[in-house]
């Protein structure tokens, strides 16, 4: 068992109208996200993973939300990507 | 009732499965005669897989969806006027590097992906390579759009693919782009998907693309976040493929190792064009490209190799020499276009003082040390009517291509780093170990370099002396020079009603 | 190592001395001075006198440095691609050595480039 420091996983998209209810759904359902706003952007990092669930983005917009929608605002991200119909994640393994 | 719809994982196995198939009457080989050559041992095609799933449908939605926003904010910076709200017009240098730099290169992935496209065996990864191949095409266009309202009031904007075919700095990036488009598609995905866009293209697109964001360049920055929503779908692709090619067959691992090793210091080498827009020409910079570097490379590069270890690859040569390299790369690239900045289709310009104790603050270790007297000496000569540019033509890296202007940074950061070998009786020069490792794993490929300095002395490029060069550039007389000097300056001023031109090295 | 390719490897050498029109290139780099942010190239006849490539090639660039006029050449210290070498200054670039691409490098102790700061 490894007592080290587990790599940052993180996900950069638009500091816009679109990329609110994502932001805020990452800090509802990631605990310790690191969230910066930079000039036009906003990066969520966090140890090992990070997860954008569909249902908490739906319930926060009020409305449908499928999640390759994230496309629309996605800037960057590190780690190993998984992602369906009820979630996108970022690991490191 | 409607039926019920698929799943992803469904709607991506129907769309991108069962496409292909096996050939009759002509040979698979010869269908697909590329994808052997390289030594990629491939067993299982249907292996292969796209984690974000995307398939054509959505594909096109989501990419008209991305061009729609796009294009409203392009309107409505040219409709605002949005060029006068800029920081100050001598970022636009920044701007003319970009068109003329980064453009074409993406017009040249554009190509390599067509031929991936239509070359690689398996129908999963055509899918994504075509995707890919009209992304790259959408960059280059919409980068175009974009910047050609600058055209309308700026200089150096005029021609950018011309230029990229001649000009002696551009060669850099369309060296490394026709570098990995000569090479097999295999070699080409784990140069551009992987290497360049997976390692090095954060440190484009997003610290700078901030940086645009914050000198008031939205149109610039919403076009460069549009496009990295795309990159990190090819970055994914690019760790994708490396996966894929390791799982396939062990006999793939030193040869992806190689190529990791050659790509990464090629993208590298190109990205020191981007260092110095991201420290110099940006004129509030947000982030300096060494604290970009720890982020993008050394922390999240970092992950990505402990990750791959579980294969056996490792982190690519020299790039502790690239991180040693980071607190000098900005400062080395920005003084060779101070030098010569009669010969470049931008302005360069003396840090401001404001900026120079930035780069103090940034670069405790280098700046001051190193760097600051050189920009103090020339702008003390301007401010004496002494200043020349230097009227000659540098040294060139045989496989980078850049003047050979680094210097030894881990023993003597004040001596040029020099390395030659011979082949065939001829000599070839370098400007690092990572260079030459590249040159003498392939010198029948660099033996063939078209060296923008030794073309000006073959006759090959307008004349010989630099207003001849200049002109087969179609590099007009006020594209370069000092940004004091210029027309973009006498422009700027005039739309914030200064009459008074403003002495060398203000702020605005 | 050789190149892997799908169809052989062309033999093809851009920069062969005979693309040069009786020249040969010749790189000069002046130590401790990086105000020179590189070396710089030259086109040179082979058969130059060394003294010439001293009184007439070297100054047409490097006398952009203001310590340039202050260069003793008879203190100056050559090194001929990474080797120590003393020029003969009547015999020609050819028949000292200079090859097609050599790097000539050159120090002058005292000179240490503006308010010595090596640049």
């Amino acid at each position: 068992m490894t007592t080290k420091k587990k790599n940052t996983a993180f996900l950069i998209v638009q500091d816009n109208e679109d990329a609110r209810p994502i932001i805020e759904a990452v800090e509802q359902d990631n605990p310790g996200v690191n969230i910066q706003y930079e000039p036009g952007m906003v990066r969520m990092e966090r140890a090992a993973s990070l997860i954008v669930k569909r249902e908490t983005v739906e319930v926060l917009k009020g409305c449908e939300w499928d999640v390759q929608e994230l496309h629309l605002v996605l800037i960057s991200l590190a780690g190993n990507v998984d992602e369906d119909d009820e979630k996108f994640e970022l690991s490191w393994g | 009732m409607a039926a019920k719809k698929l799943n992803m994982r469904k709607r991506y196995e129907l769309l991108t499965r069962g496409i292909g198939w096996e050939t009759s009457y002509q040979k698979m080989d010869d269908v697909f005669p590329y994808d052997t050559f390289e030594g990629i041992k491939i067993t299982d095609w249907d292996k292969w897989e796209d984690p974000f799933r995307l398939t054509m449908d959505a594909y096109w939605k989501f990419q008209a969806e991305k061009e729609k926003k796009l294009y409203a904010i392009i309107d409505s910076f040219a409709q605002n006027n949005g060029q006068t709200n800029l920081a100050d017009a001598s970022y636009l240098s920044a701007i003319k590097l970009f068109i003329t730099g980064v453009t074409p290169l993406e017009y040249a992935a554009h190509h390599g992906f067509a031929h991936l496209g239509r070359h690689f065996r398996g129908e999963g990864a055509r899918v994504a390579c075509q995707m890919q191949a009209i992304d790259e095409l959408r960059h280059a266009q919409t980068q175009i759009h974009t910047i050609s309202h600058y055209n309308k009031h700026f200089t150096g904007l005029h021609d950018p693919f011309y230029q990229s075919d001649r000009v002696w700095y551009l060669s850099v990036p369309k060296s490394f782009g026709e570098d990995a488009l000569s090479a097999g598609p295999f070699e080409f995905i784990t140069s551009i998907s992987f290497a360049f866009e997976y390692v090095l293209t954060n440190l484009l697109f997003v610290p700078f693309m901030s940086g645009a964001a914050y000198n008031g360049d939205m149109a610039t920055t919403t076009f460069g976040f549009s496009a990295q929503s795309d990159e990190s779908r090819h970055m994914t692709l690019g760790l994708e493929i490396i996966k894929f090619m390791l799982e396939q067959h062990e006999d793939n691992l030193p040869i992806i190792q190689g190529w990791i090793d050659k790509h990464f210091w090629r993208a590298y080498r190109v990205l020191a064009l981007v260092s110095a827009m991201q420290d110099y020409m940006l004129t509030n910079t947000p982030m300096s490209w060494k604290e970009a570097w720890d982020i993008y490379f050394v922390e999240n590069g970092g992950a990505l190799f402990e990750d791959l270890g579980r294969y056996g690859l490792k982190m690519p040569k020299h790039h502790e020499l690239a991180t040693a390299e980071a607190e000098h790369l900005s400062h080395q690239v920005w003084s060779v276009f101070c030098a010569l900045g009669n010969a470049t289709g931008f302005h360069t310009f003396e840090p401001s003082d404001e900026k120079m104790d930035w780069l103090s603050e940034k670069y405790p270790n280098t700046f001051d040390k190193y760097y600051r007297p050189r920009f103090e000496h020339w702008k003390k000569q301007k401010e004496d009517g002494t200043f020349e540019y230097l009227a000659s033509l540098p040294q060139l890296c045989q496989v980078c291509q850049i003047p050979m202007i680094f210097t030894e940074v881990k023993t003597d950061p004040m001596q040029l780093s020099f390395r030659n070998t011979k082949f065939k009786g001829d000599n070839y020069h370098f400007c690092s170990d990572g260079c030459k490792d590249i040159f003498e794993n392939e010198p029948e490929k660099y033996v063939q370099a078209w060296l923008p300095v030794h073309q000006i002395f073959q006759g090959n490029c307008g004349g010989a002396t630099i207003p001849e060069v200049l002109k087969w550039y179609k590099f007009e007389p006020e594209d370069g020079g000092d940004y004091f000097d210029s027309q973009d300056f006498r422009r700027w001023q005039e739309w914030h009603g200064k009459d008074e031109p403003a002495k060398t090295g203000s702020d605005n | 190592m050789a190149i892997v390719a799908k169809d052989g490897y062309i033999d093809f050498v851009r920069d062969k001395v005979e693309n040069f029109h009786g020249n040969q290139l010749v790189l000069v780099s002046w130590d401790d001075h990086l105000l020179f942010c590189a070396a710089q190239a030259f086109p040179l006849p082979p058969e130059m006198p060394f003294a010439a490539l001293v009184s007439e090639v070297i100054p047409s660039v490097f006398n952009w440095h203001d310590e340039f006029k202050d260069i003793d050449w008879a203190k100056t210290q050559w090194n001929l691609d990474g080797e120590a070498f003393s020029p003969d200054m009547d015999k020609s670039l050819a028949e000292n050595g200079v090859e097609h691409k050599s790097l000539i490098r050159f120090k002058t102790p005292g000179l240490t480039g503006l308010n010595g700061t090596r640049i």
